[in-house]
């Protein structure tokens, strides 16, 4: 297998802000967020070949963005892959430029959530017997806090203070990024006091519910070399899909994510990464709760299994910490408009890539992960991205 | 003889009582849960009732209401699936009296006698509604109780029976009115209870040849303990016959009233002892019932005693009024309306969801729930055999409780629970304190419904923590 390091490149990204959008609909999102990106890649809409367009809700088939930019017939696939819609689209995009079919790719992502009259994401609508125990995320999330707690020994202020520092850590992030939904300091307190959505979680445990859109322009390295010297390469794509064994085997123990531990391992072998902790200089992962951001720090090998809550405690993953995670907010404070989310994600480290993230700006930003994880506890999709600066 | 082969009984956990916040009235009564009706409590009734036995060897099942839950939709059928009975067996609802239950009774006897069936099911549920704060709320209570009628292994033989059609507009609801009407006291119990009961009781000793005093124990209904007082005097029954009827504990449950009563009596009764049951509601029923050695063999069930010991006061009567649909809750979030489930799907998962069916792998042994095309485990293809989990315990693995989400008891638990013997399952948690709940917790499925959306009643199993 040739993998798909070094052979594909990020050279033009866009992000509207996330949040309430009330004055923006899907259609919005879409332009705003696409301009962006083919303005910073220095290519025209007639450049575009074919796109992707990573939605979980927000219009059906490809031919929302073609009625948005007025692309004139032109390829493009909707996705559709949960919470990793949209780091699946940009793999996907990614792998038709790598395969010489395509020279320049759009990558859409957008979600209009807030558009339903209720908070959260709500469950039910489309046909079935609707007898499973309801799915709201907090309440499946929560299922593996309980467990965590248990399965570690952690009393349960010992796990709520591990949570809380994650939600005090993505909220400071926040209020240095203009596009976040949320741009407020939290205090420990306010997390640990926060009213109860789904126990153990708080209402600081859980991410924004938002709207919001991303792209990226792909091309090959020869043609990014013509239009800007700041590109980013790919260097590894993971993705793995379970298939309910976590909910049927009464062995699965609800402290670890076997998909995030087999699309890592993907990923990783794709860009020659042994040692994640030390060779990856900043991740952005899928915090949609606290716990979850606990749990990927062990899954993807930044912790070893248990001690996530100390590294948390020695403050490994803040801005200036050894291991940067959720630089600009995450899903916490950035907020989660679905099919948006994994291509915010690769926004942040492209933009820390080239050293234009602001005040956000870590001191060294060579090598940058993504991490998007859809579904619930016991099945999930989850999707990894690793991009590095160009040689 | 046509008799009863084993008896089982269902008493919802929670209660009004003394102690619940806004109900006024000395005494408890039993109340179902709000994912509880008398199709989910005849199920409960009918599975304490069939301990131990072969549910193979069932032929029929008859349920006796006056509330079920449909109009047009027969109740003994989900009843029957959900005790995971066979197929090929006559189901038949019995309703619209009060004497539902001994109607159920009696044609199963007579089914029995005539050879038509050996062995058939009865349940009688009832959970009827009366007007908020009238005199009549704090008499009525929920509850089920269920008697396997057959010739082999007989525990009490029916050796005899009289009855009475009765014409009389005492207490009636028509349809479409949810609360129970009733006429001037005086004359619905002057011409009507006080009157009919003991005609039939007489009618019975006339039969007979025998007499109050032949029998150690005489169980019988009553709209009200007052009533039930006047009964025992007309007969000069001894306090130690009368079996004492559940006011002030259960309450009136309708038409599984008598039959509660009866399972209670048996709980209790001794291998040669004659019992007198009698039913009122538009006529009245009576029997000669006869205990054999074969009560000592069917003494494990919860029955009446152990339910009316494990039971849960309710905090506050507003919950009981927004559960009876008195009030209108809001919901802690705005969350969209439950949708209508597909009637062809429910159809085509109907042992799943009914039968608590799920699979285990005859290749490596696995059982797994929901059922599956291909093994978790080893990955064998379409080579299983079904299995029921709706008897099986379980534990606790992990649960959280969802504080936002529409319950009529919140919060909601979800519980991810490992059965004996393998196996998983993500559940709704029901009849729990959540101050009890912690990890490896013992755990036992209940059947209940899960919502009604435009008029389709959607029924599934829960977990719960074990009852007793």
């Amino acid at each position: 297998m040739q993998g798909i390091r070094d052979r594909v490149a990020v050279v033009g990204m866009g992000c509207t802000k996330f949040g309430e959008m009330w004055d923006k609909g899907g259609m919005d999102l879409i332009a705003d967020s696409c301009f962006e990106a083919i303005e910073d890649a220095g290519i025209e809409p007639k450049d575009i070949q074919a796109g992707w367009y990573g939605t979980t809700g927000t219009g059906a088939t490809g031919q929302m963005v073609a009625r948005a930019l007025k692309l004139e017939y032109i390829p493009i696939t909707r996705v559709e892959n949960a919470c990793a819609t949209g780091t699946d689209a940009f793999r996907n995009a990614a792998y038709a430029v790598a395969a010489g079919i395509y020279d320049i790719v759009l990558v859409s992502g957008a979600e209009k959530l807030k558009d339903t009259g209720f908070a959260g994401l709500g469950a039910g609508g489309g046909v079935g017997t609707f007898v499973e125990a309801p799915s709201p995320p907090p309440v499946q999330f929560a299922l593996a806090a309980t467990r965590y707690a248990h399965h570690y020994g952690l009393s349960y202020e010992e796990l709520k203070t591990a949570l809380a520092r994650i939600a005090v850590k993505n909220h400071h992030n926040g209020t240095l990024n203009s596009r976040a939904h949320f741009q407020r300091e939290i205090t420990m307190e306010q997390a640990l006091n926060a009213p109860m959505i789904a126990w153990p979680l708080g209402l600081f445990d859980c991410c924004g519910v938002s709207d919001g859109g991303a792209a990226a322009i792909l091309t090959t390295p020869e043609i990014a070399k013509k239009l800007k010297d700041d590109f980013v390469l790919i260097k590894g794509l993971g993705l793995t899909c379970g298939g309910m064994q976590g909910q049927l085997q009464d062995w699965y123990d609800f402290v670890h994510f076997e998909e995030d531990v087999t699309a890592a391992k993907i990923a990783y072998d794709e860009a020659g990464i042994k040692n994640p902790r030390k060779e990856i200089d900043l991740a952005v992962v899928h915090d949609c709760f606290t716990i979850t951001e606990l749990i990927i720090m062990e899954d993807l090998e930044f912790s070893p299994r248990g001690k996530a809550p100390d590294d948390e405690a020695a403050g490994t993953f803040t801005l200036e910490g050894e291991l940067p995670v959720n630089t600009d907010g995450g899903l916490k404070c950035f907020g989660h408009p679905i099919g948006a989310s994994g291509l915010r994600m690769l926004y942040e480290i492209y933009k820390q890539l080239q050293g234009k993230a602001d005040q956000r700006q870590i001191k060294k930003a060579d090598i940058g992960l993504t991490h998007n994880l859809g579904g619930l506890p016991g099945s999930f999709t989850c999707a990894i991205a690793i991009l590095g600066k160009r040689d | 003889m046509a008799g009863i082969v084993s008896y089982g009984a269902y008493v919802p956990l929670f209660r009004l009582g003394p102690g619940t916040a806004g109900w006024t009235a000395p005494a408890e009564k039993a109340v179902a849960s709000f994912d509880e009706d008398s199709i989910t409590m005849a199920v409960a009734a009918s599975i304490d009732c069939m301990n131990g036995m072969d549910r193979s060897t069932i032929d029929g099942l008859y349920c006796a209401t006056t509330t079920s839950p449909y109009v047009e939709k027969q109740g003994a059928t989900t009843v029957a699936t959900a005790s995971d009975l066979r197929r090929d067996i006559l189901t038949a609802d019995f309703t619209d009296s009060l004497r539902a239950g001994t109607n159920a009774l009696r044609s199963a006897l007579d089914a029995v006698a005539a050879g038509s069936a050996k062995r058939v099911m009865v349940t009688a549920a009832d959970m009827r509604l009366s007007t908020p704060r009238s005199e009549l709320e704090p008499i009525l209570g929920d509850g089920a109780a269920a008697l396997l009628i057959g010739d082999e292994r007989v525990a009490v033989n029916v050796v005899g029976s009289y009855t009475l059609a009765n014409e009389i507009l005492d207490v009636w609801r028509s349809s479409g009115e949810s609360v129970v009407g009733s006429w001037e006291d005086r004359f619905v119990v002057d011409a009507g209870y006080r009157s009919v009961l003991p005609e039939v009781i007489s009618g019975l000793f006339n039969k007979y040849k025998v007499e109050a005093k032949d029998f150690a124990k005489v169980v019988y209904y009553a709209p009200d303990l007052r009533r039930h007082g006047e009964i025992a005097r007309r007969f000069k029954l001894d306090d130690a016959q009368v079996q004492p009827p559940l006011f002030g504990t259960v309450g009136n449950t309708g038409a599984a009233f008598a039959l509660m009563m009866l399972v209670a009596a048996l709980e209790e009764a001794k291998p040669g002892e004659k019992i007198l049951l009698a039913n009122y509601g538009d006529g009245a029923d009576a029997f000669i019932l006869e205990v054999t050695e074969e009560i000592n063999n069917i003494r494990n069930r919860r029955g009446i005693k152990g339910h009316v010991a494990a039971k849960k006061l309710l905090r506050d009567y507003q919950m009981y009024a927004s559960w009876r649909g008195f009030v209108q809750v809001a919901a802690a979030a705005r969350r969209p309306e439950m949708t209508m489930p597909s009637a062809s799907a429910l159809w085509r998962e109907r042992d799943k969801n009914i039968r608590f069916y799920g699979v285990k792998c005859k290749n490596c042994g696995y059982q797994q729930y929901p059922p599956q095309r291909v093994c978790t485990k080893c990955h064998a293809k379409d080579n299983f055999e079904d299995v029921r989990f709706s008897d099986k315990k379980a534990t606790l693995f992990t649960y959280s409780m969802d504080y936002l989400g529409p319950t009529g008891d919140p919060p909601l638990v979800v519980a991810v629970i490992n059965f004996e013997g393998g196996g998983r399952a993500v559940t709704m948690m029901t009849d729990r304190d959540i101050n009890e709940l912690k990890i490896d917790l013992p755990l036992e499925m209940t059947f209940r419904k899960l919502f009604t959306a435009r008029g389709v009643h959607n029924y599934y199993w829960k977990s719960m923590p074990v009852r007793m």
